[in-house]
């Protein structure tokens, strides 16, 4: 097995009196694609957010690509390659789409003052690399014929690729999505469903996922964890889930 | 119908004690005694007529409203022709009203006293670009921004009275000063966020004010600064006799000395320190920097998600508003030759602020527009007096009702690529 990308063990989360998540552990290997399930209100975005360095754990450690991250800022991770998307779509909306990837590629770029002031030819280079980076993506996307409208006149389910691609364009090594298929139509979540395999196929991306659909979650994960209450419920694959009594019950309750 | 009455109702109370209290009654002194003495009767029926007419008119506010409709004004890029050409166009008009700038205080349609009012307008254009980068761009609220423009000002000011240092070298210093404040008071303020941060700068204003009025050994205290020297044409000076050392600038060119010179050079100067700022601030638009900073006052969460780290984002944006607030107070205190705290009052952070607000947050047209209205149309109304400010109150309402993005909407340069819909 190839080795894990990122390893969360005993991560806690406490707000106050309430232990919004409590000893949840998960790994996400090289290539890998995996999801957290839960009811609502189980932990899920907790989990994210304390990932992707937006709440500070209280407890636990994150180690990724090797080194202890927990603790530090969501900007800091986002450079070491982990990238995440939202609940709710948080697009730079009066912003055109081209431009909502360039911001993206910020860190990537020549952000010196002076040697954009005048122009120099590495910044010229790293401009015109932005850019081809960021056609690149809206083609992956399906949004080229798109680029120059104001990405809050996008219809929901392009504004959720945009956002997909916005993170893609940060070429990052963990990508985090955070219920991508949500407001999607059956057509839509098909296309989202072809578009995660392929970032993973042909981008070398792992992909860490929360998901409510149930079939596209089934369909694409290699590994599933699920969460009930903050605390860990099982891990495993698809077909164990499916098998699993425990998560049976937590879903669909007690007789 | 039945709706509006209370608003108007209560509308009309309020008008009633506010006036009576106002007009009503008056304090008379007699002897060692104050007594209560009413007003005219004359007044009273004034004072019933003007809650009568508030009342009506919040009464029929809605139907008033609907009847007299204020003319849209066209935006600039409708009547722009699209493309290419309407590019050519836009810099043609731009190069056209740089040269009547420029020609203007040559001409007969100009007198001193209008070139020395163009000056201070173009001040606050300054003033109200830099501030643009702080609030329209980044949307940092800043009420304290004279404060930097204190700091640029003081600084010419002190560096020419103790260490006899040029206008031209103190320039940049004056930049770099004002800077240094911006990034110092940034640096732990810019953790906190909209209403927060607007407090805190306002602290920060009163804060440099008191300061400059207090420390009387170094700053004069309340007495000001006075005999600054004017900025010199590469050593020449527009003074009627050279101090030790130098030339003048009509000795130099064998012409009679006109104390306009120095005013239209003060203008020029002016101009062209505008037109400096304007390219600056549109190259740093179009810049990774500036999109970050548009990015940021959008959406701070997802910023952080893409790697951004705000508070770099953030800090830079107000050090370089800093800078050019310090910009301007250099020039300022060139131009007066005196500088005192008393110029450096909060109301100037809200006249700056205002023609922000006024001008279209984040459009630079705009802003220029604003400026030149609210600098010259208080010098026009000067013959109403006392009701000079009220008027322009009443103006900023109205203004604020009838459009309320500003006199010219913010267009940004978007970044366009050549594929797409408008390649088909």
């Amino acid at each position: 097995m190839s080795k894990a990308l990122l390893e969360v063990s005993g991560l806690c989360m406490r707000f106050g009196g309430l232990l919004a998540v409590n000893n949840v552990s998960l790994s996400v290997h090289e290539k890998e694609i995996v999801s957290v399930i839960g009811p609502n209100g189980a932990g899920k975005t907790t989990v994210f957010n304390c990932i992707s360095g937006f709440y500070s754990p209280t407890q636990g450690s994150i180690v990724f690509d090797g080194e202890q991250v927990q603790g530090l800022k969501g900007h800091k991770l986002a450079r070491k390659g982990m990238v995440r998307t939202f609940q709710h779509v948080r697009l730079f909306k009066d912003m055109t789409v081209i431009e909502n990837l360039l911001v993206a590629q910020h860190m990537h770029m020549n952000t010196n003052l002076l040697s954009g002031f005048i122009k120099t030819p590495n910044y010229r280079l790293a401009e015109k690399q932005a850019m081809e980076n960021a056609v690149l993506w809206l083609k992956k996307v399906n949004l080229l014929d798109f680029a120059n409208r104001e990405a809050g006149n996008l219809a929901y389910g392009q504004q959720r690729r945009l956002e997909i691609a916005r993170c893609m364009v940060t070429k990052p090594r963990l990508l985090m999505l955070d219920e991508p298929a949500a407001g999607l139509n059956p057509n839509e979540t098909q296309e989202l469903d072809q578009l995660i395999c392929n970032l993973r196929d042909e981008f070398d991306v792992s992909i860490l996922l929360i998901e409510h659909d149930m079939g596209l979650v089934m369909e694409i994960s290699d590994q599933i964890v699920v969460i009930n209450q903050g605390a860990p419920l099982a891990s495993g694959t698809p077909a164990e889930i499916r098998q699993n009594p425990d998560v049976i019950k937590a879903y669909l309750g007690e007789e | 119908m039945n709706r509006p009455l209370y608003p108007a109702i209560f509308a009309a109370v309020v008008t009633l004690i506010l006036t009576s209290m106002m007009l009503g009654i008056q304090l008379k002194t007699e002897g060692i005694n104050l007594t209560l003495q009413s007003a005219s009767d004359f007044t009273w029926y004034s004072i019933a007529g003007a809650t009568l007419a508030v009342f009506l008119f919040q009464l029929y506010r809605e139907p008033l409203s609907n009847l007299i409709k204020l003319p849209e004004l066209p935006s600039l890029t409708s009547i722009l022709p699209a493309g290419k050409k309407g590019n050519q166009l836009k810099n043609l008009g731009i190069a056209f009203v740089i040269a009547a700038a420029l020609i203007w205080p040559f001409t007969d349609f100009s007198n001193r006293g209008a070139v020395d009012l163009a000056t201070l307008t173009l001040i606050y254009i300054m003033l109200g670009l830099g501030l643009n980068i702080v609030v329209g761009l980044a949307g940092l609220l800043d009420l304290g921004y004279v404060a930097f423009y204190a700091v640029g000002a003081y600084t010419y000011a002190l560096l020419s009275l103790y260490y006899d240092v040029s206008f031209w070298i103190a320039l940049p210093i004056c930049g770099l000063f004002a800077a240094t404040f911006g990034f110092l008071l940034g640096f732990p303020v810019l953790r906190l966020r909209g209403d927060y941060l607007a407090i805190v700068t306002l602290g920060f204003g009163e804060i440099i004010r008191i300061l400059l009025l207090n420390w009387t050994n170094v700053t004069g205290g309340p007495n000001g600064i006075s005999r600054i020297p004017k900025p010199d044409l590469f050593g020449l000076e527009f003074s009627r006799r050279a101090s030790e050392g130098s030339m003048t600038f009509h000795e130099y060119f064998g012409i009679d000395y006109d104390p306009s010179h120095k005013v239209i050079f003060l203008y020029l100067l002016a101009i062209v320190l505008v037109l400096i700022t304007l390219f600056v601030i549109n190259r740093l638009t179009r810049m990774p920097i500036g999109r970050a900073w548009e990015a940021l006052r959008e959406d701070e969460i997802a910023c952080r998600s893409l790697g951004l780290n705000p508070t770099v984002v953030k800090l830079t944006a107000f050090t370089i508003g800093a800078s050019f607030a310090g910009f301007a107070g250099c020039f300022f205190s060139a131009r007066q030759g005196f500088i005192s705290p008393e110029s450096f009052v909060f109301i100037e952070s809200a006249i700056i602020l205002a023609i922000v607000v006024l001008g279209g947050m984040g459009s630079q047209l705009g802003i220029i527009f604003a400026a030149i209205i609210l600098t010259v149309l208080p010098e026009l109304a000067r013959e109403f007096q006392e009701y000079r400010m009220l008027m322009f109150g009443l103006l900023m309402v109205f203004m604020m009702i009838w459009r309320p993005q500003g006199l010219i909407p913010k267009s940004r340069p978007h970044i366009e690529i050549a594929t797409g819909e408008n390649a088909r």
